[in-house]
């Protein structure tokens, strides 16, 4: 058993640690939260750098390196900031299924501008009558001649007001026997009649503009299915998997970043003759989110590891998800308190470190979810 | 143009609590966070730009007490082409004359049209190294280099004097010349930086390949010994504003008012 990472590891952590303290600017944060605006600037360099897609094959625009590398860039960004490193980790989102499923063709038309240009894309999959549940879906796309046309709402979706396409679960074969083995992965691009987003505010994670995808009768040509039809529901749970280690890993960062913030507070501020970090309860608190920390990271570490050599260990990938966004929201919390007033004002940053790691507990499982996945690898289906 | 960059690495005290050593005479650095010398950074930056610019190659060298791979890890990772590591305890407590010795000893059997230094190093700010390797050498220095422009066979170069004062001078290659911060703005290292770094040839030396005996290296070599460091006493006479930046900086023109700073 080896915990260290390799030196080309550390190196690339390295990389990414000094790229966002370099870039990631707090008034210009505070700026982008403030208008919901995608740090698309910001993107392009981290992109012509080779922070976007670490883990994508060369010939479309990655580095050939694992899911454990793109974690460890995730977690520096969020690190920095929570706002620009979600969004700069999910601004390919969905685009996983077309590089694990698709054609060549459609990897070299989709993937390349994500990694190597400023496209951002979406992932569809969510509706407004399906979360948790997405065993049959509103959504249809029905054939006709060469195209398929799409109808239905979508909603929650990342990016979409600022996405150039979007991959778009839909029930292609109502009828099938089980309705999961009649849904399909669709590719639409946004400048299609028909795609139409609204921006949906919300608690955090502003700085990807979430909203409502409605599709209205769109037409797409039936070479934008991605692989074959009736596979779209395998589809997204294998991709998920990867997802969900990489949200662990945001919410690493998140909470490292919260940590950082309230250590460094500790240390500085002074209240009844002496720094608050040499009372007992305060040390205590840094001395427990550092454990949970820590904690957190190995499971998502290892989950990462393990995907890269190729185990998709449910079980592992849901602690990781569940436990590493828990730990994001309970630190933050706990940085917010330790910098008391100073905490809940915006230009301290914990209490959006807060308020968007709120978001990882609920996006790709709820943790009442994930606890249900563990405990059915433990004790079966209940 | 072949080019050789010196590299070190200095621990990050900007943040830090520094704590002296028992015997007085270093910080404790075990928490602290290590990383290139920032002049160095430049320098490397520096030399990789007229590579690109020119052709030639760069080779970033070290003389180090620890295990610095790292250090010249990124240094490829920017895009050198090649890094030589010398590795010994015995530098620990070097001076600046011991570290040129063995920067010398490497450097004089490798061709070399410039030699690029840091003007200074962050801990130490000795800024004796790029001059006392000159002199080894036997080649024209110029310090506190904020712009460098190659000619035939010679190279011109803007020194940055005080109150902003620029000097140009030129000087025949080869030729060592140390580097100011701000000459250009170094690049963020890239992954496929990092990827072509680890293909990269890092060669690691002790003193005896390169011929150095333990009369010429160490603490008994080194002409410059440090009897002791201090942290600055608290002194008197200094205020330390505190509240928000709006109520810091208020209070900052007040007083500057009142000491007739500000009109």
């Amino acid at each position: 058993m080896d915990f260290e990472l390799t030196t080309e590891q550390q190196d690339i952590q390295r990389a990414a640690r000094e790229f966002a303290n370099g870039t990631f600017d707090k008034d210009l944060a505070m700026e982008l939260e403030h208008h919901h605006r995608f740090p698309r600037e910001i993107k392009k360099e981290a992109a012509k750098l080779g922070f976007i897609g670490i883990h994508f094959p060369e010939e479309y625009g990655g580095q050939a390196y694992g899911n454990l590398e793109n974690c460890l860039i995730a977690e520096e960004f969020c690190r920095r900031d929570s706002g620009i490193g979600l969004a700069l980790s999910f601004c390919c989102f969905g685009s996983g299924i077309i590089l694990r499923y698709g054609r060549d063709d459609q990897k070299k038309r989709y993937v390349l501008p994500l990694t190597q240009g400023d496209a951002i894309c979406s992932g569809a999959f969510t509706e407004p009558d399906h979360g948790s549940d997405i065993n049959l879906l509103f959504t249809t796309a029905v054939k006709e001649g060469k195209e398929y046309i799409v109808n239905g709402n979508k909603i929650f979706i990342t990016n979409i007001q600022e996405a150039d396409f979007a991959v778009v679960l839909c029930q292609t074969n109502p009828e099938a026997i089980s309705p999961r083995q009649g849904q399909s992965t669709i590719i639409v691009e946004s400048n299609r009649k028909g795609f139409e987003s609204s921006f949906l505010d919300k608690m955090g994670w502003k700085m990807s503009v979430t909203g409502m995808l409605s599709l209205n009768e769109v037409r797409v040509p039936q070479e934008n299915l991605v692989g074959e039809e009736g596979q779209g529901f395998y589809q997204a749970v294998g991709y998920f998997n990867e997802i969900r280690v990489e949200i662990g890993a945001t919410g690493i960062g998140i909470a490292q970043g919260s940590f950082d913030r309230a250590l460094d507070y500790a240390k500085k501020r002074e209240q009844f003759g002496s720094r608050i970090g040499d009372f007992q309860i305060i040390r205590h608190k840094l001395a427990e989110m550092a454990t949970r920390i820590e904690a957190a990271r190995l499971l998502t570490h290892k989950a990462a590891w393990e995907l890269d050599k190729g185990i998709a260990n449910r079980k592992l990938i849901s602690m990781s998800k569940w436990y590493s966004a828990r730990t994001a929201v309970e630190v933050a919390d706990e940085a917010i308190e330790i910098l008391g007033g100073h905490g809940y004002v915006l230009e301290n940053e914990v209490e959006r470190f807060y308020r968007d790691a709120r978001a990882l507990e609920i996006v790709e499982g709820t943790r009442e979810i994930h606890k249900n996945a563990i405990a059915r690898a433990l004790v079966g289906k209940g | 143009m072949d080019i050789i960059v010196c590299v070190k690495k200095v621990p990050d005290t900007r943040e830090a609590e520094l704590i002296i050593t028992k015997d007085g005479k270093d910080i404790e650095k075990g928490e602290l966070v290590c990383d290139i010398n920032e002049w160095d950074r430049y320098a490397v930056e520096e030399a990789i730009r007229l590579k690109e610019e020119l052709g030639g190659s760069v080779t970033a060298v070290a003389v180090t007490p620890d295990e610095d791979e790292d250090l010249l890890r990124k240094c490829l990772a920017m895009g050198a082409d090649r890094a030589i590591m010398v590795k010994d305890e015995s530098f620990r407590g070097s001076d600046a004359h011991v570290i040129a010795t063995a920067l010398h000893h490497i450097i004089k059997d490798l061709p070399f049209d410039l030699v690029f230094t840091g003007v200074q190093a962050e801990d130490d700010g000795y800024a004796q190294v790029g001059g006392i390797l000159a002199g080894f050498l036997k080649v024209p220095h110029a310090t506190l280099v904020t712009q460098i422009e190659v000619l035939e066979r010679k190279v011109q170069v803007h020194r940055e004097l005080e109150e902003a004062l620029m000097e140009v001078v030129e000087l025949d290659m080869p030729a060592v010349c140390t580097i100011q911060t701000g000459i250009n703005e170094p690049r963020y290292v890239s992954i496929m930086g990092i990827r072509k770094a680890a293909k990269k040839e890092m060669k690691t030396l002790n003193t005896s390949d390169l011929g150095l005996t333990e009369e010429e290296l160490g603490d008994s070599a080194s002409k410059v010994k440090i009897k002791g460091l201090s942290l600055p006493p608290s002194g008197k006479g200094a205020e330390i504003l505190k509240g928000s930046t709006g109520e810091i900086a208020t209070k900052v023109a007040s007083i500057l008012k009142s000491k007739g700073v500000l009109a």
